[in-house]
Parts: C-alpha cells; structure tokens; sequence
C-alpha cells in the first residue's frame, strides 16, 4: 500500500517537474521530525525521553502547524546501538517520510544515522553527541551540530587547567568515537600548551566497576586524570577514584559533564570541579522561564541537549516557513543564512559546515554549604565566546 | 614509589587486589554452578540473572523498606534460593529426564525474561548502591590503599566458599548428596527423599549467586547486564576447572580472577580475552578440564 | 509433487513480496533465514546446540564490510571474502568444541564467541563500539547498482535461495544421513566405524560458513558491520528462531526467523522495546515446556506431512 502511494507520489511529482511547477510547499502534507536517543541506557537521562518532550513543546510553541501543514513528532531508542539506530533511521526515511531527526546522543550512534540521513538528503539536528567529526572530518552539508563539541570542552576545560599549571595528565576514555574524539583534541590542547599526556586507558562503555583503569591511572603519576567520558560512565568512574583515594592525590577532571550527573554526585567529592557547558538552567530569567517550563512537563530540570534540541526545532521549523517548503537544501540554507536567537543561543550563528557556534560556559560545581536548592549546581565562572571554544570551520567543509 | 626489578608494586598488588576480588564473585558463582551440576546433571543459564536479582533485590530492600545492607546479607540470599526452589520444582523438573540441552534452553529463557524485565522498570544505566557506614574508606598498606569494603568481598566469600566446600565433604549431609549424584535410585532405596535434596541443592547453589549479588552491589553498580556479562566467563570457568569437584571450583575461580588481574598488569589489551585463551588450552590440553573426571 | 507446488508458490511470493512490504524489512528476514537455517543444520539435524553462532555472522560482516570500505572490490567478491573467513573460523573453533559434548559443548561455543566479541570490540579496524560505518553496497560484477532497494532485494533473495538449497543438498546427502544417524545413536555411529568428530567438524564448519554469508550480506543489507552482529544476544536469538520454528525441519527456521524479525521491527523504538526480551525468554519457556517441535514440526504432525 504504502509502496504504491509512493509510486503515485512519484509519478505525481515526475509530472509537475515536467510541466515546470516548481516543487515547493511541504512533502506528503505534513512535516515529521523524528527524535532517536538513547530512552533507557546511560544516556537516557542527558537526552532521552526529555528530547523528546523538548521537541514537542518546540513544535506546540511554533503552533503546530507550518505552511498550513501539521508538524508531526515520532520518537524512537536507539539503545546507543549504532545497527539499531541507523536500521531505524533508514525506515523513518524511507519508508515513512521524516523530514528531520532530532535527539542524537552517542557518537557512534549520530555517526552511523548521519550517512543514511545524508544519502537520503534529510537533516540530522544533532543535540547531544559530541564528537566533532559531524563537522570536520565526517561533515555534511545535511549535518547540523547545535549544543557544543568536544572542541569546545577541551578549549573550554583543558587549557586552563594546563596553563594554570596541571602538566601531566593521563586519561580514563570511554571506548568509542566520543571517547576517542575527546581524548585525541584534548591531548592535543594540551601538548600545545605545554603539558604532556603521560598515558591512557580506555574503557568500553557502560562499565560498571573502573577500579582496575583507576589503578592505572593511579599507578601513571599524572597531575590531572581527565575522564574522557560522559553520563553514568563519568559518575561511576569518579566514584570509584574516590574510593581508592586518586582524588587525594592527584585532580580528577570531568570532561563532559551533564547537570544530571554533577546532580548525583556527592558534593564532598565533586565540589569544585570546572566544566563546561552549552547551557546552564539558571543563567539567566529567560533560561530560568523555559527551564520552568520544561521541568514541569519533564519533571527535572533540563540538560544542555534538551535546551538545544528545543532551539534547534524551533530553528528549524522557523526556516521552513521563511523558505516556503520543507525540502532540504532550502531549509538548510535558510537555517545557516538566518542567526538564532533564543534563551539558548547567545550570540549565534549556524556556521556553513553545520557548527552552530554559541557562547559557552565555564562552570564549577558547588559545594553543599552553597547550594540553595537541589537544582542549585553549579557557579557560572566565565562566558567563553563562541569563536573562543570551537575550533575554525574546514575549507573542505564550507558548504554554502 | 615503590619498585622492584623495574615493576610498579603499588599498581602490581593494586592489579592483583582487583583480580582476586573479581575471583571471588568467579568462585561464588562457579561453585554454585557445580553443586546444580552435581545432583542435577544441568547447567543453569540463569545463575548469572540470580546474581543480577541478588543485586536488585539488596537495593529494593533499601530502597523501598529500609532494610541495610548487613539483613539483605542473609536475606537477600534465602528469598533468591526461595524463587530457584519455585523455578525448580515447576520449570526444571517437568524436563528433568529430557536432554540437558532443554533445560539449558529453559533456564536461558528466564534469564532474558529476568534481565528484560529489570531492564524494562529500572533501565539500563545502573543504580547506585552505597558501601556500607562501617566498611568505609580505606587502609593504606606499604603497597596499596586497600578499601576496606573489597577487603571484606574477598574474606566474606572465601569464608562462604570454604564452609559450603566443608559441608559437602566433611558432613552427613554432604554424604547424602555425594551418594544422591552418584547413584539417585540406591539413596531413593534406603529412604532418603532425593527429589526434595535435588530442589535444596538446587535453591542452595542459586542462593550463592544470590549472596554474590549482594557482596557486588556497592562496587559494581546494579544493572541489568550485569549477570550475563560475568555468566559467560564463569561458564569459561567451569570449562576450565571441569565439573567434577566442589573445591576445583572455587580453586579455578580464584585463580582465574588473579590471572586476570596479572594480565590488567602486564598486559592490560588482553585482560578482556585472557580467561577465554585459557580456555583453549586447557581444551587442547586436557580437554576434560583441570579437575575434570569424565574422559 | 504436492511439495514441489509449495516450492513454487512460496518463490512467487518473495518475488512478488517487496512491491507491497519495506524491502530493507524483508532483507533483514531474508537473512536471518539463512543465519538460521545454518544453525538449524548443527542443531536440528546433528542434534549440537551452538550457543555462539553469531561469531561467524559477525565474522562475515566485519570481513565483508572492511574490504567494500577499504578496498572497492565488487560486493560479490566481498561476501566471498566473508563467507570464506567465516568457515575458517569455524573449522578452528569447531576443532576445539568437538572435543566437549552436550552441555559443554554449548558452553565452549558460547566461551569461544566472547573471545570473537573481544577481538572485534578491541581490534583496531572494527571501529570498536561504532562498528564499520558507512559501508557502500557497490556494484555487483561492476555493472549492477545495489544502492537501490529493490535491486538489492532480489540479490539478497538469490543468495538466500543458494544457501537454502545447499542446506537442502547437505541434508539430503549421504553425509547428512550419517549427521541424523549420530543424532539419533551417536555410539552407534561410532561403532559403525564413523569418525563422529569429524563429521561433527565438516558440519560445523559448513553451518559456520553458511552463517558467515548471512553476515556478510546483512552487512551490505545495512551498510554496517556492528558489535550487536557477535554479542550473545544474537547467538541466543538464531536459537530462538530455529527452536520457535521447528529444528530439525527445512522450513522451520525461515518462519522462526520471519516470526522474530517481525515481532523486534514491531516493538523495537517504542515503548515497548524492552519487551522484546521478555517475549523472547517466554517464547523459549514456552517451546521448551510444551511446543518443542516447532510451528513448522506441529504443522507436520497435524498434516501428517514431512516437507522435508
């Protein structure tokens, strides 16, 4: 049946092409977004269902509808399996007509869903991955990488720290493309200036008991051990170099840190530990009110993806309607030709290989004395301007 | 730092600490292994579920009805041997005189169902479980700092090994169920109820992945996978050791732990794969096992 | 004759079937057929229970995947390539699992798979947790695009039909009969003069390679060779498909596999998705307990017709 609405579909279109009607307005009547992430894994409290909810309000927030046309949401976990969520991707265009995919959490995950989306020539709106490959080595011209990178964490956590002095450092990286990514440009932050990467181990992940890679790190004699990792992984892996007291004798530094994890962790051991992120809830009244918002459909407050999967939506669904259709390579080039502007992103714009390029914090983690309230986490020590935490657009990449 | 001969001892016995740690839960599990084995002649695919709901059930009790670490200790243990007794005498004994394959099949699928199921209502992330106020924090020793909770997950469960491996050799009871595996039709004749033995037996050696659940719970966090990922090595275990003694079990566990936390030392790429090249030679060796009987 | 009537009709419908249904879909069951087909052949019909039979679909895969994504040789060279990697693998890992039997033999297969997991998570090539992405399907002899679905469907649908029917020839040889006669009395087969193990091994190494094409072709299938390809899990699912559609019959594991592909597309992404091993688990209690024959060996039973 529906291979058969396809075909007349086809034939439909091959016929207004041919009397020379220019294809615009919106593909099959209706404008469907698609949300994958991680519902139930380690990942699924830094995205998860609260992507999803974040898309939603987006869309209920726009009205609904764009171009006369309803705006459909469809959501699906990907189990940070890259055959799952690709497989999934592949039948969302396939096979079901979505026109864009928001969501978007383990690297190995947006990697995989990336290519499918850009044979198809559909737009992946990735909120949470941080790899930056989507805009370098990876990059697209359907690619569209909003919250912040791994370029952006080691500019914004690593270069203090070894300019302040913290030379050597050794690192407990999760063991895929995010891990590696990370641990690759911070290493290279920090030979640049000045520090040496005495060694590494990387952890696969999900792993539950990181005694074993603490001993290593312990045992390497490094000033700072840099965990190059994110979500549970981060939590467990700071946990247990407590317990076997790395804490005490060298500084163990949360690369990636999500406000859910700094949330979990006992303050006694997490307390004024920097890090950087895209967004932080109680910047600011107009982050507060959406953050109010978000937190009294999705019960908590919300993490960095979840701000900039709402923006990005909203981003988006703004370009249809001033390009007048939903086909790609239009709304595309009115996206990077229009400069967001919301409770997220501050100073912004979508640079032409698919970077949107914001001011970042820095932030330290409170300590309990200070805390007023459970979701009073962090103390915001300094905006770091866009140009500052990402790296240079490619030549390679500059699609216009 | 310590050295000797060019080794890092702090990180050696670091290494080696965590091995036999590791060792025990391998010991707990393969004994448990070995005793349904015995009397049964099956090997239960979902020791390592058991393990997971060990786990679970410590964190549900504290989480829900307030009872610590040291009741869910002994508690915890009786209600998973308690759901193995169930499982056994409605699921297991139905097939008891088909191929062993089946109930192998059988037992596997109450691993999925068990492991789905967790995941379903907690997800697969992992809970947090705390060490318990009294073995907090840690001694420092000439070549490492021991956290007191590890120290206790080794003596704990060697004292459990060594008392189970006591009973059955030393006791009448032990007799009873040596007699029962050797021949079930003679011990039936003089009177001894052997179908009851079997499903004790069988709740007992599910009962020791249960306690092993709750030993893991404040190092490994509560998740989900945590029973299939460790049940595939045990069963690489139980190939090595063989089958045929209670304490080649324990032995073989422990020794695997340690080779393991050699290998994280020397070699830390092959720590992942190192019990299961052991496998191979043992298999190209001697393929009845270390302690294997059978030809 | 009746039988040959069947054959006809049910190549009509796969001819027929992607104009109407998601050909990527009707791949995807396509080759789990054939993965279970070749496990139905060590388990249904030499009575040996693999439990890690996803290391040679993975093998396939991997092999498949890193040469159309490293070298642009031609897709067909490619399965080749995987296929034949895969029954290497298999002749090494059936050499040691022959030695155990029974329980233990699953056990070693299952050990040996995990040691083929580790080596694919921590081998430099594999792309570790994000696999090998981005695979291109190719043309096939150089001339014929893959890239279409439709394409690519009755290319997946002929290597099946290969596969099926060497399973076929296999079990209808006389080697296969000497297979069923070590199922059925395996010291009498010994008696008889049979050196069982090395049956046991050829068999085991024709169902491996045999499981290494389905791998290789999912893996063009889906332009990605994944760690999900060598996890227990999968050698627990091809049980699954072969025990739920009957071991032991020829057209028992494709209805398996059709019955459990449908059942994961159906749930998978949404709420449900965590039921999937739930279901399974209680698929296998329940064929266990009381339906060991399979759908497709009950149907046999209630027609009192073999389709073998």
């Amino acid at each position: 049946m529906k291979a058969m609405k396809k075909t007349l579909l086809a034939a439909a279109m091959s016929v207004a092409a041919a009397t020379g009607v220019q294809a615009a307005g919106v593909s099959d009547d209706v404008v469907k977004i698609g949300v994958l992430a991680d519902m139930g894994g380690v990942y699924a409290d830094i995205c998860g269902k609260g992507c999803v909810t974040a898309v939603e309000m987006a869309v209920e927030d726009f009205g609904g509808t764009v171009l006369g046309k309803p705006i459909e949401v469809v959501s699906a976990d990907d189990q940070n399996k890259p055959d799952v969520g690709s497989a999934k991707v592949r039948q969302w265009v396939e096979d079901e007509g979505v026109d864009a995919v928001n969501g978007l959490v383990a690297s190995s995950v947006t990697g995989a869903v990336t290519k499918v989306l850009t044979d198809a020539k559909k737009i992946a709106l990735i909120s949470t991955s941080a790899s930056h490959a989507f805009t370098t080595k990876a990059c697209s011209p359907y690619n569209v990488h909003w919250t912040y990178n791994v370029a952006a964490l080691a500019n914004g956590t690593v270069k203090p720290m070894v300019d302040a002095g913290k030379k050597k450092w050794f690192f407990i990286t999760a063991d895929y493309a995010f891990g590696h990514a990370l641990e690759g440009i911070a290493s290279k932050v920090i030979e640049s200036s000045g520090g040496e990467v005495v060694g590494a181990v990387r952890a696969p992940l999900g792993t539950t008991d990181f005694s074993s890679y603490v001993l290593q790190a312990q045992a390497s004699g490094a000033d700072v051990v840099g965990l190059a990792n994110a979500g549970a992984d981060f939590v467990n892996a700071l946990k247990t170099s407590a317990e076997f007291g790395l804490t005490e004798t060298a500084d163990v530094a949360g690369l990636l840190v999500f406000t859910h994890n700094a949330k979990a962790l006992d303050p006694a051991i997490a307390a004024g530990m920097k890090a950087t992120t895209g967004f932080y809830w109680d910047m600011d009244d107009q982050t507060r009110e959406w953050s109010a918002r978000f937190k009294e459909r999705h019960g908590s407050i919300p993490a960095m993806g979840q701000a900039g999967a709402y923006s990005m939506t909203m981003h988006y669904l703004n370009a249809i309607k001033a390009a007048g259709t939903d086909d790609a390579d239009a709304v595309m080039k009115q996206m990077k030709s229009t400069k967001p502007n919301d409770f997220f992103a501050r100073n912004a714009y979508l640079r032409n290989d698919g970077r949107m390029v914001h001011d970042m914090l820095l932030v330290s983690i409170k300590d309990a004395a200070s805390r007023k309230s459970e979701d009073d986490i962090y103390n915001i020590e300094a905006t770091i301007p866009g140009d500052v935490a990402f790296n240079p657009m490619l030549p390679q990449c500059d699609f216009k | 730092m310590a050295t000797l001969f060019g080794i890092n001892l702090f990180a050696l016995s670091g290494q080696l600490l965590v091995g036999l740690i590791n060792g025990s839960f391998y010991a707990l599990l393969s004994l448990g292994l070995a005793i349904i084995f015995g009397l049964l002649k099956i090997i239960n695919f979902a020791q390592g579920a058991m393990y997971m709901l060990g786990a679970f059930f410590a964190w549900m009790a504290l989480n829900y009805m307030g009872i610590n670490y040291w009741v869910a200790l002994i508690l915890v243990p009786i209600a998973v041997g308690g759901i193995a007794i169930l499982i056994e005498r409605y699921l297991v004994r139905p097939i008891a005189n088909e191929d062993h394959l089946y109930s192998l099949l059988l037992t596997f699928g109450i691993a999925l169902i068990l492991q789905g199921l967790f995941t379903h209502i907690y997800g697969s992330s992992g809970l947090p479980y705390s060490i318990p106020a009294e073995l907090k924090g840690g001694t420092k020793l000439p070549f490492m700092y021991l956290p007191n909770y590890r120290a206790w997950i080794i003596v704990s469960s060697l004292i459990v090994c060594l008392g189970t491996w006591w009973v059955i050799e030393k006791t009448k009871l032990g007799a009873y169920l040596r007699a029962g595996t050797e021949n079930p039709q003679l011990m039936q004749g003089f009177g001894i109820n052997v179908p009851l033995i079997t499903t004790l037996t069988f709740g007992f050696g599910v009962a020791l992945a249960g306690f092993a659940g709750v030993l893991a719970a404040p190092v490994y966090s509560v998740s989900p996978e945590m029973g299939s990922n460790i049940l595939i090595v045990v069963f690489a275990i139980v190939v090595i050791g063989g089958m045929g003694s209670i304490g080649g079990a324990i032995l073989t566990g422990l020794l695997m732990g340690v080779v393991e936390g050699l290998t994280k030392f020397f070699y830390p790429e092959a720590s992942t794969t190192v019990i299961f090249m052991f496998m191979v030679i043992v298999l190209l060796l001697k393929p009845a096992g270390l302690f294997g009987k059978e030809a | 004759m009746k039988i040959n009537k069947l054959y006809v009709f049910l190549l009509a419908l796969a001819l027929v079937a992607p104009t109407v249904v998601y050909p990527v879909f009707l791949m995807k069951v396509l080759c789990f057929a054939l993965f279970a087909c070749a496990f139905n052949l060590l388990l249904g019909f030499v009575g040996l229970l693999s439990f890690g039979h996803a290391a040679f679909l993975g093998t396939g895969g991997y092999v498949t995947g890193y040469l159309m994504l490293q070298t642009g040789i031609s897709p067909e060279l490619g399965i080749l390539a995987g296929t034949a990697c895969a029954a290497v693998l298999g002749g090494i890992y059936g050499k040691l699992a022959v030695k155990r039997e029974g329980i233990y033999f699953a056990m070693v297969t299952l050990a040996l798979a995990q040691l083929a997991f580790f080596f694919y998570l921590q081998a430099p090539w594999t792309g570790g947790e994000d696999g090998l992405q981005g695979v291109p399907r190719g043309k096939l002899l150089g001339m014929i695009d893959l890239s279409d679905n439709m394409t690519m469907y009755y290319f997946v649908l002929a290597i099946f039909l290969f596969g099926f029917w060497m399973v076929h020839r296999t079990v209808h040889s006389p080697f296969g009969q000497i297979l069923k006669a070590i199922r059925e009395n395996e010291p009498r087969a010994v008696s008889l003069g049979y050196n069982v193990n090395d049956y046991k091994w050829a068999a085991f190494v024709i169902s491996a390679a045999l499981a290494g094409l389905a791998g290789s072709t999912k893996t063009l299938v889906f332009q990605l060779a994944s760690l999900t390809d060598v996890h227990w899990h999968m050698s627990g699912e091809v049980v699954l498909m072969t025990l739920l559609g009957g071991m032991g019959t020829i057209f028992g594991p494709l209805v398996g596999a059709g019955v459990v592909v449908t059942i994961q597309n159906y749930m998978s992404g949404g709420e449900l998705g965590n039921y999937i091993h739930i279901i399974m688990g209680v698929i296998f209690i329940v064929c266990v307990l009381a339906f060991r024959s399979g759908i497709v060996g009950e149907f046999q039973k209630l027609v009192k017709k073999n389709f073998n």
